[in-house]
């Protein structure tokens, strides 16, 4: 039934739906509204489970662990120096291959401090062994929050749901909630199969030696890789189910055989995709949306990239000292390909920095007239820089 | 597309506003967006919140910067630096005051039309809030949503006599501001 709810609250409700059985977070900005409406769903009785308030964000990672390997199905949210606070445990629950579910309400790292939106966060623990999957509105991340458990579940890989912070989280908008009969069906209750029983021991999160240690993380590796396959699985039964795709790995949209096409991740893929229809005067373009950046889906992308010769990359981080983070990796991907295409690598709406309709005109014109250059942030107001920074 | 952009006051219940109106046209069968541009959050700094009420999906989420409407929940906000800002030529602005339009007008420097919400909201709630009055007097002066689906948004949002005393509010508020002023601006905009 199409409903107009707020991201936050959206979101909460899509997580009801998946019958989580312990909970554990700690509220932050801009976090806050969606454990806020999940534990009004548990006072009120509409969502019966353990609802575990926390600490810190290192207690509520801690708890969806042990629960996890308890053999509960599990529910957290974060953002930020949360996510930041979290890490540690977030590099064990995947080390130890442990099924959990996640929001990033993705935000800005500090210092500077910030409360806004970018993605640094999560782009901070991508190399901690999570699928990631951004979301380009709420609608999808009401339908990756469910698709993400049978993800997790099949793949014994915890999944975080990145969903941009105050630009989806504290936005309202027409939702499509699906029923719980949809997601009962979807996903039928797990058993984990490592569940730690005393009446059956076996021992989770050892001191691996030498001898082992290369091929558990080749094993984390390879099973990352071959989550591509579940994600791309759940997002086909989901369609078959509600009618809805949210985007598989790659979403392409747009001019089909376009020579330039811009690339990006999270919400701003709207704001692009609208300016690209009020500007047909500007030739035509392909818009790229990575929905997936763990695992990374170079031959998608390299399927998205055929005909493309200049690609523009837009982020919402960086690697100080190195440069675009997403713009690398998909360098990288690049590489192997005859004719890549030229890269010209941007950060935008860094720390809630607007991102305008403009954009789009000003990012084409940048490509047309020039040759790429390393890797930049967009709109820097060069009056807010001392001399040497200029 | 309608864009509306909505200036108070941390307490003034201007993500509510904004939530309530996009509500209430997404309940209508339009398409709705609301949002808040937070800064920090604290009662009485001053806030915005944008709605957009359109007939197809709108995928952007750039915040309005060009909007057709204004909703001022505080006049002092007036002398913000750019409270005013990129309204659209022919566009309205709607004030919460107890000044006459008259009177703002001349001080602003552009037409006003105003309401004195927050009286209106003392009289019928028994608290300061003026957003569901300038929300009525926006939907009368518009005519872009009937008045019931106001009321279905407020129905959604609060129950018993908080309820009552709302709906008898946006129904004073409403024959405070003449029906249908902004009726052929909001036409133009594409209600």
């Amino acid at each position: 039934m199409r409903q107009a709810l707020e991201g936050s609250q959206a979101i909460a409700r899509a997580v009801a739906l998946c019958r989580p059985q312990v909970i554990a977070a700690y509220p932050i900005t801009p976090q806050t509204h969606i454990v806020e409406n999940i534990a009004k769903l548990v006072a009120d009785g509409k969502l019966v489970c353990e609802y575990v308030s926390v600490e810190s964000e290192f207690s509520a990672a801690s708890v969806v662990l042990g629960a996890a390997v308890a053999g509960s199905r599990t529910y957290t949210a974060s953002a930020s120096q949360g996510i930041l606070l979290m890490s540690e445990v977030l590099f064990n629950i995947a080390g130890n291959r442990v099924p959990i579910v996640m929001t990033c309400a993705n935000r800005a790292v500090g210092a500077p401090l910030s409360i806004w939106n970018d993605q640094q966060d999560s782009m901070a623990v991508r190399d901690a062994g999570w699928i990631q999957l951004y979301c380009a509105d709420n609608q999808e991340a009401v339908d990756t929050t469910i698709q993400a458990y049978r993800i997790a579940e099949r793949t014994e890989l915890p999944v975080m749901v990145c969903v941009d912070g105050f630009t989806l989280t504290h936005t309202l908008e027409p939702i499509d909630m699906p029923s719980q009969e949809q997601v009962d069906a979807f996903l039928p209750p797990y058993h984990f199969a490592r569940t730690l029983d005393p009446m059956k021991p076996i021992s989770l999160g050892t001191l691996v030696s030498p001898d082992f240690y290369p091929e558990a993380r080749h094993s984390h590796h390879q099973a990352l890789l071959n989550a591509a396959a579940e994600i791309v699985a759940a997002d086909a039964d989901w369609c078959a189910l509600t009618g809805r795709s949210q985007g598989s790995l790659v979403q392409v949209e747009g001019d089909a055989d376009a020579s330039v096409a811009i690339l990006t991740l999270g919400s701003v893929i709207g704001t692009l995709a609208d300016a690209r229809e009020m500007h047909p005067e500007l030739g035509p373009v392909k818009l790229i949306r990575l929905r997936a950046f763990r695992p990374f889906p170079t031959e998608t992308l390299l399927q998205a990239c055929a005909g493309v010769t200049d690609l523009v990359v837009l982020e919402r981080a960086l690697s100080p000292g190195g440069g675009g983070i997403v713009g690398a990796e998909v360098k990288a991907a690049l590489f192997d390909m005859p004719n890549p295409p030229r890269v010209h690598n941007f950060a935008v709406g860094l720390g809630g920095r607007d991102v305008p309709l403009d954009i789009y005109p000003r990012l084409l014109q940048t490509v047309r007239s020039q040759s790429p250059r390393p890797f930049a942030v967009f709109d820097v107001d060069l009056d807010k820089l001392p001399a040497e920074d200029r | 597309m309608i864009e509306v952009r909505i200036h108070g006051r941390g307490g003034q219940g201007n993500v509510v506003a904004a939530y309530l109106l996009a509500t209430a046209a997404i309940d209508e069968g339009h398409f709705g967006q609301a949002f808040p541009a937070f800064g920090a959050e604290r009662r009485g700094a001053p806030v915005v919140s944008f709605v957009r009420i359109a007939e197809r999906t709108l995928r952007r989420r750039n915040q309005v910067l060009q909007p057709d409407f204004l909703i001022v929940q505080d006049r002092a906000l007036l002398k913000v630096p750019g409270v005013l800002d990129g309204l659209r030529p022919g566009g309205g602005i709607l004030v919460n005051t107890s000044l006459d339009a008259a009177t703002l007008s001349e001080q602003v420097g552009s037409a006003v039309v105003t309401l004195p919400a927050t009286q209106l909201a003392r009289t019928h709630l028994g608290r300061p809030v003026p957003n569901t009055a300038l929300l009525s007097a926006f939907l009368t002066l518009t005519q872009i949503l009937p008045m019931d689906a106001l009321t279905r948004a407020l129905e959604q949002k609060f129950r018993g006599d908080i309820l009552e005393r709302n709906l008898r509010l946006i129904e004073a508020a409403s024959q405070q501001v003449a029906a249908g002023q902004w009726k052929e601006r909001a036409h133009a905009a594409g209600a």
